[in-house]
């Protein structure tokens, strides 16, 4: 009967080997499996020989040795992490190590009292067939082990599958992402781009109404020196003859001259300075303004610069500026454009009326300031075609246009919706009925710094 | 110097010759009252102005064929010169005042548009007032 629990060892030794042939565990435990195959062998042959050679009668000591030894093997594959796996497998051989244990110990015990052989008779059938039922349960275990451990393998494999499967998924994304990324990019480059050949375009429209803008202004100049000498040749004369009324009368004149000489230079001076501003990539530095002044001042660029473009085209300009507004901080060249962009609107609604109408219709731009609510609000008023209902919401979205291709960035109002409202935290709306007339509204708060804060 | 520019007007109202100058640019009339001050004194020219095309009109209505030579701005906001232009060669038949026209834009398109509604002449800005100077004594 011993021989099951030494057959159980190395089985046991055979089994895992086996289990461990494609592991990289195998390394490591090779040449104890081997050793542990071999020594099983070795302790079985020398019990034998020790027992046949001692006394026969000892065959209790053959089992205690062989259930103490398979005992220890489990034991210490039982705390060995490397076999987890094999855990209820190990645990299978308990049975078989305590039936051969009790065996082997009931035989000692009746060899030292050997009274006891007739009642040995009666149950060694009993412990027989317990030893080989426990034998045969550890193969029971085995198998359902082995079934067990193919099913965690197969679960393995479906993690490690799964385990790709999301690696893939998340490579994918991050591609995607980075895509995302560099397209995020070029649409903020493409957007600073626009906004710049959006700003070249309004600055193209105003080069014309700039050029008659400091033309004039020029003009006065020239002119008004010249007559001035003039003037002063004519007192040169006028002393020799001692005419001193007349000299008095040319000296008031000569003043009058240079003080409107000194007018129109600095007339054309501020238009200078306005086209620089305008053209200038805005700093965002808010300045104290005076709104009456930009208004205007970009109300004639428009519109001369319409004018050079369609010399047919005239427009009534109907200002009516607020008395005594307060200058308002805010930064001149990013309202300037604002205003440009409704004048530049407002002059196209009604071109494009006068075409449709022709010469009965008569365009008029209304602007007008002044103060509601402590906030400054400027209105710009056509006589136009107005903005249809469908499309009143669209308006201010960005490449919104309803000018022909090419003709409009559909920027303009995106761009001024976002200086006045995010930039100067005011507000910008719009009154329309289509066909007859358009009011644009700006509101920007007086102290609008204080606000922030 | 309003005073004598009245008493000029009273002095030469019978030989001077009636100018009326349309322009939206106010400075234009002090610029040509010195600019012609010498024809002024003689009693050549006597000179009265008009900010806008509405206002020449209404003038004209007050002062009906006394002006016998205009000088009118093509570009001023409101109704343009050459719109002027067209009411004039419209409502004065008789005697037909010599209209000359102005512009900052010395381009073909008005110059043919002026022409097209009956301007006598055709000058661009800056003015060069000898030559305009030289145009005025030959309509004399």
């Amino acid at each position: 009967m011993e021989i099951f629990s030494y057959l159980a060892i190395f089985l046991l030794i055979r089994r895992v080997q086996k289990a461990f042939r494609f592991s990289p565990l195998r390394f490591k435990w090779a040449s104890l499996f081997t050793m542990g195959l071999w020594s099983c062998v070795g302790v079985y042959v020398l019990v034998l020989c020790v027992v046949g050679v001692l006394d026969d009668g000892l065959n209790g000591v053959k089992l205690l040795v062989g259930s103490l030894l398979l005992l220890g093997v489990v034991t210490f594959a039982d705390k060995e992490p490397d076999f987890l796996a094999f855990r209820p497998f190990l645990r299978a051989h308990y049975p078989l190590i305590a039936s051969t244990f009790i065996m082997g110990f009931t035989e000692l015990i009746l060899r030292v009292f050997p009274g006891l052989e007739d009642n040995y008779e009666k149950v060694s059938g009993v412990l027989i067939f317990g030893i080989l039922g426990a034998f045969v349960w550890i193969f029971a275990r085995g198998a359902a082990n082995k079934k067990q451990l193919e099913e965690l393998s197969f679960a393995n494999q479906q993690n490690l599958h799964l385990d790709k499967l999301v690696a893939e998924r998340t490579a994918e994304i991050t591609k995607q992402k980075n895509e995302l990324q560099e397209t995020l990019e070029l649409l903020q480059t493409t957007q600073r781009q626009l906004i710049q050949s959006e700003k070249l375009a309004s600055l193209g429209e105003l080069t014309a109404g700039i050029a008659h803008e400091i033309q004039n202004p020029l003009n006065f100049v020239n002119n008004f020196s010249e007559v001035s000498i003039e003037l002063l040749t004519e007192m040169e004369a006028e002393l020799n003859s001692g005419d001193k009324e007349e000299v008095i009368a040319i000296a008031e004149d000569v003043k009058r001259n240079l003080e409107k000489i000194l007018h129109h230079g600095k007339r054309a001076d501020g238009i200078v300075k306005g086209m620089l501003q305008h053209s200038r990539a805005s700093n965002g530095v808010k300045e104290l303004t005076d709104i009456n002044k930009l208004a205007d001042e970009y109300l004639r660029l428009a519109y001369h610069g319409l004018r050079a473009k369609d010399k047919s085209f005239n427009a009534e300009l109907v200002t009516h500026f607020g008395e005594g507004l307060p200058a308002i901080n805010v930064v001149p060249q990013d309202i300037g454009r604002v205003l440009l962009n409704l004048f530049t609107n407002a002059f196209y609604a009604v071109q494009q009326k006068q075409k449709k109408m022709g010469d009965d219709f008569r365009p008029v731009i209304t602007l007008t300031t002044d103060t509601l609510d402590g906030k400054i609000r400027v209105k710009v008023k056509d006589n136009g075609i107005g903005i249809p209902d469908v499309i009143k919401d669209k308006i201010m979205q960005p490449f919104f246009t309803t000018k022909p291709t090419g003709e409009g960035t559909g920027l303009g109002l995106s761009l001024s919706y976002d200086m006045v409202v995010k930039g100067h935290g005011g507000s910008i709306t719009v009154d329309t009925r289509e066909g007859e007339c358009c009011e644009f509204t700006i509101m920007l708060p007086v102290n609008h710094d204080k606000i922030q804060i | 110097m309003k005073n004598k520019t009245i008493n000029k007007n009273l002095n030469t109202f019978c030989k001077g010759m009636k100018i009326l100058v349309v322009d939206d640019e106010a400075d234009i009339q002090s610029l040509f009252v010195q600019r012609f001050r010498k024809e002024i004194k003689s009693g050549e020219f006597d000179f009265s102005f008009a900010l806008s095309g509405e206002e020449a009109l209404v003038y004209l209505e007050k002062h009906h064929s006394e002006i016998i030579l205009i000088l009118s701005d093509i570009n001023m906001p409101g109704m343009s010169g050459i719109e002027l232009l067209s009411r004039i060669r419209h409502s004065y038949e008789k005697p037909p005042p010599v209209v000359m026209m102005i512009t900052a834009y010395g381009d073909d398109e008005n110059r043919q548009q002026a022409q097209q509604f009956g301007a006598d002449d055709f000058l661009t800005k800056p003015l060069d007032f000898s030559l305009l100077k030289d145009k005025l004594k030959t309509f004399i």
